[in-house]
């Protein structure tokens, strides 16, 4: 394909545009326009009238190469008159126009800046989670006063939402679980003739960590990342601002309703995912060791502690304040785009789940030391 | 070359029983700026949803520059959209996405293009449409809305099509924005020999910009030139040109030689 046939007369060179110079050929144009010879001194006259089109972005083409040099200096005229398109071009970038066409480019990687600019984002981010947390916590105190404006309405929808319709998922894994250590432990203790380590393993296990550990994460993963998106898309959509500005406390209607729901939720999972995997437990105990459902359950009974299924079951509520909280204030960090949505969910989720494990090692130490 | 831009023949567009386009005929003339005018409800959107393609009537077909879009398989309805513009109400500007990038992302999936290309007519677009050039590297949440309707409408015309949809261009404009939106859709018009078509509400902007009006009434279209539509007998098209906010557009009364609205 031809673009330009260019004859040279007397120190001249003409042009002669041909084909569609439009914006679907421009990289090809922009190529043709480059392999040209160099113009004499007599400078440039170019004909447009054989081109079978020439638009904007044609126009743009031509002109941008009329100002490179060597041409930029060199005298241009043209069959007929100036183009329209490049009329256009020119007027739309004219010379008062290009000026402020340089762009505020981006500072240069700097090892000692990037450091500083992530230390002071850390530290504001911190500063407004405490702010967060304290805000959540007047709000609470304030909220007590009376039962209406704790939204009773609001938390059993949220109980339902995270609690009742996460039962199965939730079952399902306590129960894939304990299948897990019981098929793991007992592979192990049978070498030494310790089948019946088998049941404390579990029930210990699955008691005491694993049930409330593993219903946090899923939780974490279903709802946290829920509330973010929710609460995220609200703000997008100016909805938070709408409450604020009817004289609506958001934090109260949206953001203690679901603390307070999960709150509620999530212990009475990890009592269900406890049952499951006590239940898998002795099932797999059954058909892999041959031990009778009544020889687990007094077992089982001995293993474990009074206290053992309440350890697990109290961590629960912290645990969901952590999920919950999360997921909240990620959601009221979304600004401005779908972009931001998704980055502030998926920080939502790795950031519960990451203070759900640390808590967990916390609550670990500190029942070692106070012997529970 | 044909000179019928747009031809809507016998459209019917139902929802369950609700319906609302019963057989709508439309034509729109290489060079027309063309009005869509209609009460809530009355299917603007819907129809033009339908001229675009994003939507399949139940009966009747819409051809663009000739090409039924109603029958095109997707290959060929991908090719057809890379042929017009359109800018929807809210801008529907990617957030994700700075205003060049927006502007770009018709030609990145449509060409092959060398970056400087790109850059070069993003930036050419973008003053086209009267944005500074600094808002190149803007996302839309930093614009104001006067400026996502003008960056909305550099990407509709990233391709240089020849033909442009707007759906309620001036929507959400302080009055002065939206005159000189207005100014600058007839000034482009002009400029780049495009054929427009707009829904709109705003009577300014029907009488700064288009030359033909068609004012959907009872599920069909009552399609003429601007003169002679605001005499139509119709009492909906007679309210809209003559009613309150109409008022001031109307001619004096020639016969008894007193002024509407005394």
């Amino acid at each position: 394909m031809t673009w330009i046939v260019a004859t040279a007369s007397a120190e001249r060179l003409n042009l002669q545009l041909q084909g569609r110079w439009a914006v679907a050929h421009a990289g090809d144009i922009r190529a043709a326009l480059a392999a040209l010879p160099e113009p004499g001194t007599g400078g440039l006259h170019i004909d447009v009238s054989h081109a079978a089109a020439f638009d904007l972005a044609g126009a743009w083409l031509l002109d941008d190469w009329l100002r490179l040099s060597p041409q930029a200096a060199l005298p241009v005229s043209f069959e007929g008159e100036l183009p329209d398109g490049l009329r256009l071009v020119r007027d739309t970038l004219g010379a008062g126009n290009r000026a402020d066409q340089e762009q505020d480019k981006e500072h240069p990687f700097n090892p000692v800046r990037l450091l500083g600019e992530t230390t002071v984002e850390r530290i504001d981010d911190l500063r407004a989670g405490v702010r967060f947390v304290g805000r959540v916590a007047v709000t609470f105190a304030r909220a007590c006063v009376s039962l209406r404006r704790l939204r009773p309405i609001s938390i059993v929808r949220h109980v339902w939402d995270t609690g009742f319709t996460a039962v199965p998922i939730v079952a399902l894994v306590a129960f894939l679980i304990s299948i897990i250590i019981a098929y793991l432990s007992a592979t192990q203790l049978r070498a030494f003739g310790a089948d019946i380590f088998v049941v404390d393993l579990v029930t210990v296990g699955v008691l005491r960590e694993l049930g409330v550990l593993l219903t946090a994460i899923m939780i974490a993963g279903r709802s946290g990342s829920a509330f973010a998106a929710e609460i995220g898309s609200m703000k997008l959509n100016e909805e938070i601002d709408a409450l604020d500005a009817s004289g609506v406390d958001s934090t109260e209607v949206l953001i203690l309703p679901r603390i307070i729901g999960l709150t509620i939720a999530l212990p009475l999972l990890t009592f269900i995912a406890d049952i499951v995997g006590l239940a898998g437990g002795a099932l797999l105990c059954h058909q892999l060791l041959d031990m009778p459902l009544q020889q687990f359950i007094n077992r089982a009974s001995s293993a474990i502690a009074p206290t053992t299924f309440w350890v697990g079951i109290w961590k629960a509520p912290v645990f969901a304040v952590l999920v919950a909280m999360s997921g909240c204030y990620r959601g009221l960090q979304v600004r401005g785009s779908s972009r931001e949505l998704g980055r502030l969910t998926t920080m939502a989720v790795v950031q519960s789940i990451f203070l759900v494990l640390l808590a967990d090692a916390l609550f670990a130490v500190l029942f070692m030391e106070i012997d529970v | 070359m044909d000179s019928v831009m747009v031809n809507v023949q016998g459209i019917v567009n139902r929802f369950g029983s609700q319906l609302v386009h019963d057989g709508l005929d439309m034509q729109v003339q290489r060079g027309d700026v063309f009005g869509i005018v209609g009460g809530s409800g009355s299917g603007k959107s819907v129809l033009l949803r339908t001229i675009l393609g994003l939507r399949r009537p139940q009966a009747g077909t819409v051809r663009l520059s000739g090409q039924d879009i109603t029958t095109l398989n997707p290959v060929a309805l991908r090719a057809a959209k890379a042929s017009y513009g359109v800018t929807f109400q809210h801008g529907a500007l990617f957030s994700a996405l700075t205003v060049r990038e927006n502007i770009q992302l018709p030609m990145l999936e449509h060409l092959r293009l060398p970056p400087d290309v790109l850059d070069g007519l993003a930036m050419l677009k973008l003053r086209l449409v009267g944005l500074p050039a600094n808002a190149a590297d803007k996302y839309p949440s930093q614009l104001s809305g006067g400026m996502i309707k003008r960056a909305a409408l550099a990407r509709a015309l990233a391709l240089d099509p020849p033909l442009l949809f707007l759906d309620e261009p001036t929507s959400g404009l302080d009055p002065i924005s939206a005159a000189a939106f207005d100014d600058l859709i007839a000034y482009l018009q002009h400029e780049l020999a495009l054929t427009v078509v707009m829904i709109t509400h705003d009577l300014d902007s029907i009488f700064r910009t288009c030359n033909r009006v068609g004012v959907i009434v009872e599920r069909h279209m009552v399609v003429d030139d601007l003169a002679r539509i605001v005499d139509h007998p119709h009492p909906w098209i007679q309210s809209y040109f003559h009613g309150v906010r109409g008022r001031r557009y109307a001619p004096p009364a020639p016969s008894t030689g007193v002024p509407h609205g005394t």
